[in-house]
Parts: C-alpha cells; sequence; structure tokens
C-alpha cells in the first residue's frame, strides 16, 4: 500500500511526482463542463469498480473495513438527533414573526443541492449557509458562528430534505464563472508549509493512506455536509471542515464563508453536479 | 429532568424483537480535552409492557450519543417498549414505544 | 475449550467481593426472572478497576472458559477510537450477564449488561478504545463465565492531529 510520507526528504521526491501528475490531471479547461466531464471521468476511472452515486460516501465506497464500521454507525446515525432540532429551529419564528422559511426559495425544502449560487447583484458565491445569516440579520436576529451549533443543526435539517435530488450547482454568468475560477486555482495552488496542494491529497493521492487515513476522492466531497464526525461529536459545516483541513496541511485556514472558501466550495461542488445528495452525513 | 434524549425502534419479526435505541448524551470522562468533570449515563432499563427485560450498566468508555441494541423472544405488534436511563449527575430520561 | 484461571490474589478477599455485589445474588440465588428487581446502585467498584484482573474479579469471575460459542464482531482497524462499532453474539443458553472489556482501557470494564431469560444472547453497541486492544466478551450463564476476545487496532490517524 502507497503512503505519502510528509518527511522533508521525500518531500521533494514527491513534489516532483506531484508536478507531473498535476500537468496530466485534467483541469486546464476555461468550460465548467468539461472541467466537470474530466474531473469525473478521472476518478472513475482510478476507481473503476465504484459507483458513480457512491463518491458521495467517500473512503466508504473505496475501503471496505472501514465501510463497515460506517454502516454500522448508519444503522442508527447520531445526526438524527441533528435532523430533528435542525427543523425545530428552522421552524421557529423570529422575533419579528417571520422565520426562514419567508427567505428561502420553495421554504427551504429540498434547495440545499442546489447550492451554492451566485448573486448576479453582488456578484458574489452565496451559500445556503449564508443564507440562513442574512435572513437572521434581516429579521433582526444575531447571525449564529459558522462551523457549528445551531447553524449546522439548520443545515443538517435543510440537507435532509434534499437526500436523493442530485447536486445541481449553476455557473450562469462571466462573473459567476470567474468566480469559479478562482475556486479552482486556489484547489490546485500550492499553499503552506508542506506545499502542497488540495489536489495532491485529493486527485492525485485519492484512496492511498496517509498513516491510518485514507484520503478521500475529491469527487463527492460536498454530497455529505454538514457532517456529524465522530472526532466532533457533532455536526459541523463545510467550511468548518476546509479550515481544519488547511491546518492540518500546514496552511493558513480562511475566514468561514469569507470568498475563499466560498469560491472553494463553488468549485467543488460544481465537480460534484450529478452525484446524489446524501447529507448529513456520517465520517470519523 | 432530560428531554428528548432517546430514540427507539422495535420491531418484531418471526417471533423476535429486536430493539435499537439511540441516546442523545455527551457519556464525557473527567479525562476528555473539555471535561472538568465525567458526565455520564449509569444505567439503562428496557421494559417490555410495564416488566424489565434488559439492564445496562455503562461507563465513560460508551461513545458518546450512545447506542445500544438487544434482542428478546417474544413481544408482539403493539407491545410497549420503554427505555429509560440514569445518569451520574442524577439526571433521567425515559420514553415509551410501541413495537412495529 | 480452554479453562483459564483468573489471576486473582486471595479467595478470601474474592469471597467478600463478590458477596459485596449484585452479582453475588445472581450467582448463588441461580434464578434470574424477568421482573426480579435489579441493583439499584451502579457498581462503582466494578467499574473503577484499573486492571483486567482485578475487574473480571470483582465480576466475580474465577475461571474464564474461553470459547468459540462467542462470537465479537468488532473491526479489526477502529477507524476512530471513539466510536467503534461492537457486537457480541453467542447460543450459550440461559445467560444472566454479558459483561464487555477493553483491556488497556484505564478502567478496563466497559459495560454490563443483564439479561433476562428470554433475551437473546445479542447486544451491539459502541465504545470508546483508548489504543489497540483486545476486546473481551465475559458471558455469564448457569453460574459459569465463558470468554472470548478480539484484537481491535485503533491507530492515529494521519489527517487528526
Amino acid at each position: 500500500m502507497n503512503r505519502i510520507n510528509f518527511s522533508s526528504n521525500a518531500l521533494i521526491y514527491n513534489a516532483l511526482l506531484f508536478v507531473i501528475a498535476i500537468l496530466v490531471a485534467p483541469i486546464l479547461s476555461a468550460d465548467p463542463e468539461s472541467d466537470r466531464e474530466k474531473f469525473q471521468s478521472f476518478f472513475s476511472n482510478k476507481f473503476s469498480t465504484i459507483d458513480f452515486d457512491e463518491f458521495g460516501n467517500g473512503v466508504y465506497a473505496i475501503d471496505p473495513e472501514s465501510r463497515s464500521q460506517w454502516q454500522a454507525i448508519e444503522e442508527f446515525p447520531p445526526y438524527e438527533f441533528a435532523i430533528e432540532e435542525g427543523e425545530k429551529l428552522f421552524k421557529t419564528p423570529f422575533g419579528t414573526g417571520r422565520s426562514y422559511a419567508d427567505c428561502l426559495p420553495n421554504s427551504g425544502i429540498g434547495i440545499a443541492h442546489t447550492y451554492p449560487k451566485f448573486d448576479p447583484r453582488n456578484l458574489v458565491v452565496v451559500t445556503l449557509a449564508q443564507e440562513l445569516n442574512t435572513c437572521r440579520l434581516r429579521n433582526r436576529e444575531q447571525p449564529l458562528p459558522w462551523g457549528k451549533g445551531d447553524l449546522a443543526l439548520i443545515l443538517a435539517y435543510l440537507a435532509s430534505t434534499s437526500r436523493g435530488e442530485e447536486i445541481k450547482v449553476t455557473i450562469p454568468s462571466d462573473s459567476a464563472l470567474k468566480a469559479y475560477e478562482k475556486g479552482k486555482k486556489l484547489y490546485y495552488s500550492r499553499t503552506g508549509q508542506l506545499n502542497i496542494a488540495c489536489a495532491h491529497c485529493h486527485v492525485d493521492n485519492a484512496g492511498k493512506r496517509i498513516r491510518a487515513d485514507i484520503l478521500s476522492p475529491a469527487l463527492g466531497q460536498t454530497s455529505h455536509f454538514p457532517v456529524y464526525r465522530s472526532r466532533w461529536g457533532e455536526v459541523g459545516t463545510l467550511h468548518r471542515r476546509f479550515a481544519e483541513c488547511s491546518e492540518l496541511s500546514r496552511a493558513k485556514a480562511f475566514e468561514l464563508q469569507g470568498e475563499e472558501y466560498r469560491n472553494l466550495e463553488y468549485f467543488l461542488s460544481y465537480m460534484s453536479n450529478g452525484i446524489e445528495a446524501n447529507g448529513p452525513g456520517a465520517r470519523k | 429532568m432530560a428531554e428528548n434524549t432517546i430514540r427507539i425502534r422495535a420491531k418484531n419479526s418471526g417471533g423476535n424483537t429486536k430493539v435499537k435505541t439511540l441516546i442523545k448524551h455527551a457519556m464525557s470522562a473527567k479525562s476528555d480535552k473539555n471535561g472538568t468533570t465525567s458526565h455520564f449515563i449509569q444505567e439503562v432499563m428496557c421494559e417490555h409492557n410495564g416488566l424489565t427485560v434488559f439492564k445496562a450498566n455503562w461507563s465513560t468508555s460508551v461513545s458518546k450519543n450512545p447506542y445500544l441494541s438487544f434482542q428478546f423472544q417474544g413481544g408482539s405488534v403493539g407491545d410497549s417498549i420503554t427505555i429509560s436511563w440514569v445518569d451520574n449527575s442524577g439526571d433521567t430520561d425515559s420514553l415509551t414505544t410501541s413495537i412495529i | 475449550m480452554e479453562i483459564l484461571r483468573v489471576g486473582i490474589k486471595r479467595r478470601v478477599i474474592l469471597k467478600g467481593t463478590i458477596a459485596s455485589g449484585a452479582i453475588g445474588l445472581s450467582l448463588t440465588s441461580g434464578l434470574i426472572t424477568p421482573n426480579m428487581a435489579f441493583a439499584a446502585s451502579w457498581p462503582a467498584n466494578v467499574f473503577n478497576k484499573t486492571n483486567l484482573n482485578d475487574a473480571l474479579s470483582s465480576l466475580g469471575v474465577r475461571e474464564l472458559a474461553i470459547t468459540n460459542d462467542i462470537l465479537i464482531k468488532a473491526p479489526d482497524l477502529a477507524e476512530h477510537g471513539a466510536v467503534v462499532p461492537i457486537t457480541v453474539e453467542t447460543a450459550i443458553p440461559a445467560i444472566e450477564k454479558i459483561s464487555l472489556l477493553v483491556d488497556k482501557n484505564p478502567n478496563p470494564l466497559v459495560s454490563t449488561f443483564e439479561l433476562t431469560q428470554k433475551c437473546r444472547g445479542y447486544i451491539s453497541t459502541r465504545i470508546k478504545m483508548k489504543e489497540s486492544s483486545n476486546i473481551i466478551a465475559v458471558v455469564q450463564a448457569g453460574g459459569k463465565f465463558y470468554s472470548n476476545r478480539k484484537v481491535v487496532d485503533v491507530a492515529i490517524g494521519g489527517c487528526d492531529e
């Protein structure tokens, strides 16, 4: 089994491999649809025995040992509480008498798989998490923290209403395309002390191990958020996970729901278009 | 008293009743990074039609938001199943549901 | 079937332990009925033992018959030590109690399950393991103790701190 070694001796060798791999990786295009096709066929070929929709299950699609533990947890998953609590929070009106449903398309039901979107007025990527806090501000409520807690609970409920729907993120304009390209660039840019990009682990070395962890494939990575992590003992958001991963790879984490992570989410979600939404998920 | 911490799935098939329960509880040990004191469920009791059928004694080595499943012979659709717990701070919760 | 003598100190001490615990009552009465009053207090003296042998003897174990009639389903490599799914299944009849231990946990006794007559020999739960250890299941039936164990590796993940 191949292992990535982050010791300085191995780094140079690995870096060379990574550079070569990056040149081969399917990123060079100005057209998101052909990016997505190349991206998805890269993973379909790399993991040829895995069904397309299984990519939404991450490492559990490719590793039988951890899959059976995940299945044991999915028998009665700990995020069930989160869904119910999230629903209660979602349906509790603000002081103004209005509620989240009034701010969201289709009253919030079955929309999570269409986010993030692009705001044509402000020319920025908008996530579902942001929609919730914007709604709160409009109703004179304090915004909720982005990484965990009530916001994550509400997102768990909203995600549950999109289960089974195919992820469907759109890039409707040139400005949106620019944001997508920024997210893509971030994904493939080397950063931090280890001088690696997201793609090094989750594209080129997807399926390989770092010590006992298996690197999950990038395809399908956003499908199951927010996620209940055994490590957190609670539900947390995608941006919380981004920040954690930035820090673990010795890079500076960006602001949760800042422009960088929103663009990143835009790119990654688009790459998973067609994958079944299956949030909230359970991971280690 | 804690509220709404218990979820139960009790199913009968072929004369065998399988009970699964998920309980919302910190199950924290003093040694946990945020723990100043331990807070964990000590006893879980299950009743079938009002009679105790199964009991568990737990410790801080049982996972957070604990899961438990057991089976017993007998039980019919519509019978009641009650799960109750007591923790080391004296807090309790209980839920009754029906076998399906 | 292998008979294992649990390394305990003195019979006198052991008798005292058994007599003071509810487990002793179960052993001597020999009969469990569905509406028997279960032990009302949590047996701290059993759970606070810090090594395996002490935990076993405080459970009343003097001899353990190792048997493959007890099936332990647990991962070979636990994905996360805080949530290890485990199932214990056995067809041994007349079970009074199933105990679950992890030998390298600070307190090896994880949980005890008291079964009534109509219960099947089956429990499933999720436990915490501090490090790679043996998971030990002890089944008390007909006044005797049976056991099996399984090694579970708990690795430090490279993606976690």
